[in-house]
């Protein structure tokens, strides 16, 4: 099944791109590179708005801002890190996002694991989902603090656990220091979107603090791509902790985390990714800012508002085409995340070997977008289109 | 009635006594005289044992009624989610306005930039440049998904054969972060169970990795290989089981924390003597150590092969962000598939990967920026080696000059502030920057604190002599 993973692309993740063919004898280990190329059409990438390729407004300005800053400033944020570029950014993202202040790491996975330490201890209790991402259950490990879980988008269970605050204080006399329940916009897995309303009126009933993972949900989905807490109607005020990253819908490198001004001032002087990484690269940054305008429509066209509606009408239609084709796909209406279920483990490799056998037969394209989870429950494992832009 | 009574307690005293001098009280049992009193004794006894057969007793526990949980869940109050902001907390850093060369723009003014890890000085250089701008052309800026789904691009791919080539090793992974590097590689191998003996001063990437990975850490004196050496013999000698685990060494080639740069010849005698992997962290040593700068190996000349994983972080000599790990196919095969910060994040962009290639070309095609290196770091040594308040507490190889604090005033956060206080007036009065150290409280290495100026290819003569002038003016003010 080797070759139905790490296939190597030679051209920018976009629409279509060429991928390498490899040769590969069943069986043997290793796989070779061959110079032939093949296009295919992409529903694997996360390119969501398609900003993951040459783009008329951004790329001019990330290379003029490489020219000016280079490629990086091999430093951390403290030292000779922050450039003007990394400030606007950071004021640029907590605009868009609706708090006061952000702050901005170069990995999106390493974001989760910085912070949630910072944030909680020993004496604290991290109540995630089911389903959250390695990274956060990396960074609550980290964190030693006692880590609970919660059905997988279930309010109710998340009640449930949150009312054991009292069992727990008349059995050891010792109450949590504080809880932080967190949750993700959209599940990388499922493609559902959160329950997020139900869940910010159970933490503010119980006094629990709200870190929502943004990941794939930013810049995809709501009116202006604000995330879940637009689409959903949540007032951004209530989630105490938002975070995010760019390598999804704006095509870039990097993860943010947004929040009142103090957190981020707390968060800036103790978080050790803050304080010992390299900063994250200038051009990336400057790439972020330019699609974030694009998207708001400052760059003086609508392609923004555009492709919004593009993405939200593609994976619609797609969702429906496919439902009616008889498959079975999972994801909630809007999401571009749309996994579609296969059930048996034998089929993966086959049906990863006839989409890209398609091709031949076509000359156009093939799908090309297969995701194997090896961390799915065994039941279900899917096969995972991520829609993007075209 | 008084008689009555009287007569009755006679009775009784009588019928009690006679009882007590009953033939059945005068036993001889084991040449003991028993008397009456044993029958009270006796009785007592029967009385505690049947009190201490009982059940203490507990008030009968039921479950918390739905308005009582209700009623706690309101008193508990929770902790603020961050503690209050004190004054220290909100110093804002320097903002540069131009590339952070040898020579920086802040707030429009010219400064000296002994900030950034630039050792060869290849911010802004022009081949560096024109590698990202035909990269950016063709492949944007975001790879857009993780290696094992469609991330991987060719220039990955290639990034990872040249810098196996330029180190001599099998194989390499490449990573997107440097600091998460390390993080991602120690986890992968060293699990709960197994031994890791670690240095005391190593970076804190390296200290999260160690305390993911769950295993028995043991650290020894910041390079100071007797203290290595002490450990490693009490672990092979006193723990008999230790045998049967996986024993690892971590230690960094230049340590980020004080500027020293580890034995390695020593290190690799004492691997080979106790049977211990070594898993080396060479990202300050790349590209300026050794002859060709291939790092540390190099310099001392042992071969690379002898190390089982090297990693490092590519944002320092090579001038660009992300980082790699090295070593032979297996081990880095095995990371493909399970090194979290690998298969669960998204790929290095493209262009960063290309300009890496381009610094590894550059640094193999001009080996006279390594000469120029090291002559701009003995130039800065002669110049601060005066300096009053303070002492150089690195390695004069290494290209991070650190200028400990010589008197402690006893707190670490005292110290801290005093530092800052020295950088902030190096920046302001003289145009310098230098970086005072930090420490996050998640940190838990307890090295002196103190100034640190990286050295670069591109600093000229002036530069190095106005650093030491102004840093030895400022340490006589500030700490005498």
């Amino acid at each position: 099944m080797k070759d139905c993973f790490a296939r190597p692309i030679a051209s920018a993740p976009d629409a279509w791109f060429d991928m390498v063919e490899r040769d590969w004898n069943d069986g043997e280990k290793v796989i070779d590179r061959t110079t032939k190329r093949r296009r295919c059409l992409n529903l694997g990438s996360y390119n969501y708005l398609g900003f993951g390729s040459f783009d008329e407004y951004c790329t001019p300005r990330v290379i003029e801002s490489l020219k000016k800053f280079s490629a990086s400033t091999c430093s951390s944020r403290v030292d000779a890190g922050t450039t003007s570029v990394h400030v606007e950014l950071e004021e640029c993202v907590a605009k868009y996002v609706g708090k006061h202040s952000a702050i901005v790491f170069g990995m999106g996975y390493a974001t989760n694991s910085f912070i949630i330490p910072v944030l909680i201890g020993k004496g604290g209790l991290i109540i995630s989902d089911s389903l959250n991402h390695s990274s956060i259950i990396n960074g609550a490990r980290g964190s030693g603090a006692n880590i609970r879980i919660f059905q997988h988008n279930k309010p109710s269970h998340l009640e449930r656990i949150l009312r054991e605050i009292a069992e727990r204080q008349t059995k050891t006399h010792k109450p949590w220091k504080k809880i932080i329940v967190i949750v993700e916009g959209i599940y990388s897995m499922e493609g559902e979107i959160c329950k997020l309303p139900e869940i910010v009126s159970i933490c503010k009933k119980y006094k629990a603090y709200v870190y929502l993972d943004e990941a794939h949900s930013i810049g995809a989905i709501g009116n202006t791509g604000r995330g879940v807490c637009e689409l959903l109607g949540v007032n951004t005020a209530d989630v105490d902790i938002m975070m995010g990253t760019f390598s999804k819908s704006f095509a870039s490198c990097g993860g943010y985390i947004a929040g009142s001004k103090e957190l981020i001032q707390y968060l800036k002087h103790h978080c050790p990714g803050h304080l010992y990484a390299t900063s994250i690269s200038t051009p990336s940054a400057q790439q972020i800012i330019s699609a974030i305008r694009v998207i708001l429509g400052e760059d003086g066209s609508n392609r923004g508002a555009q492709k919004l509606a593009r993405i939200r009408e593609n994976s619609n239609y797609f969702r429906s085409e496919l439902r009616n084709m008889g498959f079975k796909v999972l994801g909630d209406v809007d999401s571009p995340v749309m996994p579609i279920m296969l059930y048996h483990p034998a089929k993966i490799p086959a049906f990863s070997r006839e989409c890209l056998r398609e091709n031949v037969i076509s000359k156009v394209g093939d799908l090309t977008g297969i995701k194997y989870f090896p961390a799915a429950p065994k039941k279900q494992e899917a096969e995972k289109d991520t829609i993007k832009l075209v | 009635m008084d008689t009555n009574l009287v007569e009755m307690c006679r009775a009784g005293l009588k019928w009690f006594t006679m009882l007590l001098d009953a033939p059945s009280a005068r036993i001889v049992l084991f040449g003991v005289r028993i008397q009456g009193h044993i029958f009270v004794e006796v009785l007592l006894g029967f009385v505690i044992v049947f009190l201490l057969s009982q059940k203490s007793y507990k008030p009968p526990q039921r479950p918390l009624t739905e308005q009582e949980i209700d009623e706690l869940c309101d008193e508990w109050v929770p902790e603020p989610l961050i503690p209050p902001i004190t004054q220290d907390m909100r110093h804002e850093p320097p903002v540069l306005e131009s590339a952070a060369g040898p020579h920086t723009t802040v707030d429009g003014k010219d400064v000296v930039n002994f900030a950034s890890a630039n050792y060869l000085g290849l911010i802004g250089h022009q081949k560096l440049l024109e590698s990202c701008t035909s990269a950016l052309e063709k492949y944007g800026v975001g790879s857009c998904g993780p290696r094992g789904f469609y991330g991987t691009i060719d220039v990955h791919i290639d990034c990872e054969t040249r810098i196996s080539k330029f180190l001599g090793t099998p194989d390499t992974i490449l990573y997107s972060y440097g600091l998460s590097t390390m993080f991602s590689t120690i986890p992968c191998f060293c699990k709960r169970g197994d031994i890791i003996v670690a240095d005391e001063g190593v970076h804190w990437g390296i200290q999260n990795g160690l305390q993911l990975s769950r295993s028995t850490i043991i650290y020894f004196k910041h390079n100071d290989m007797d203290s290595l050496r002490s450990t490693l013999e009490k672990i092979m000698t006193k723990n008999k089981r230790s045998k049967n685990l996986r024993r690892y060494i971590v230690a960094e080639a230049v340590y980020q924390n004080s500027g020293q740069i580890a034995p390695l010849d020593e290190i690799v005698k004492l691997k080979e003597k106790y049977r211990f992997r070594v898993i080396l962290d060479e990202s300050n040593s790349l590209g300026v150590l050794g002859r060709s700068g291939r790092g540390l190996a190099e310099h001392h000349g042992v071969p690379i092969e002898k190390i089982d994983v090297v990693t490092a972080a590519m944002g320092h000599a090579l001038a660009t962000e992300g980082g790699f790990c090295t070593g032979n196919a297996r081990i880095i095969d095995y990371q493909r598939l399970s090194s979290s910060g690998y298969v669960f994040s998204a790929s290095l962009p493209p262009y960063l990967a290309s300009a890496a290639i381009t610094a590894i070309d550059v640094i193999d095609q001009n080996p006279e920026l390594l000469v120029k290196m090291k002559q701009n770091i003995a130039l800065l040594w002669k110049g601060l080696k005066d300096i009053k308040g303070m002492s150089l507490a690195s390695d004069p190889e290494s290209p991070i000059v650190f200028l400990k604090l010589e008197k402690s005033s006893g707190s670490t956060k005292d110290d801290l502030l005093l530092l800052e206080k020295m950088a902030d007036r190096a920046l302001k009065e003289d145009s310098l920057l230098v970086v005072s150290s930090k420490k996050s409280f998640l940190d838990k290495c307890r090295l002196p604190v103190g100034i640190k100026l990286f050295v670069s290819a591109g600093h000229s003569d002036s530069d190095l002599i106005k650093a030491s002038e102004s840093l030895k003016r400022l340490a006589s003010e500030l700490l005498l």
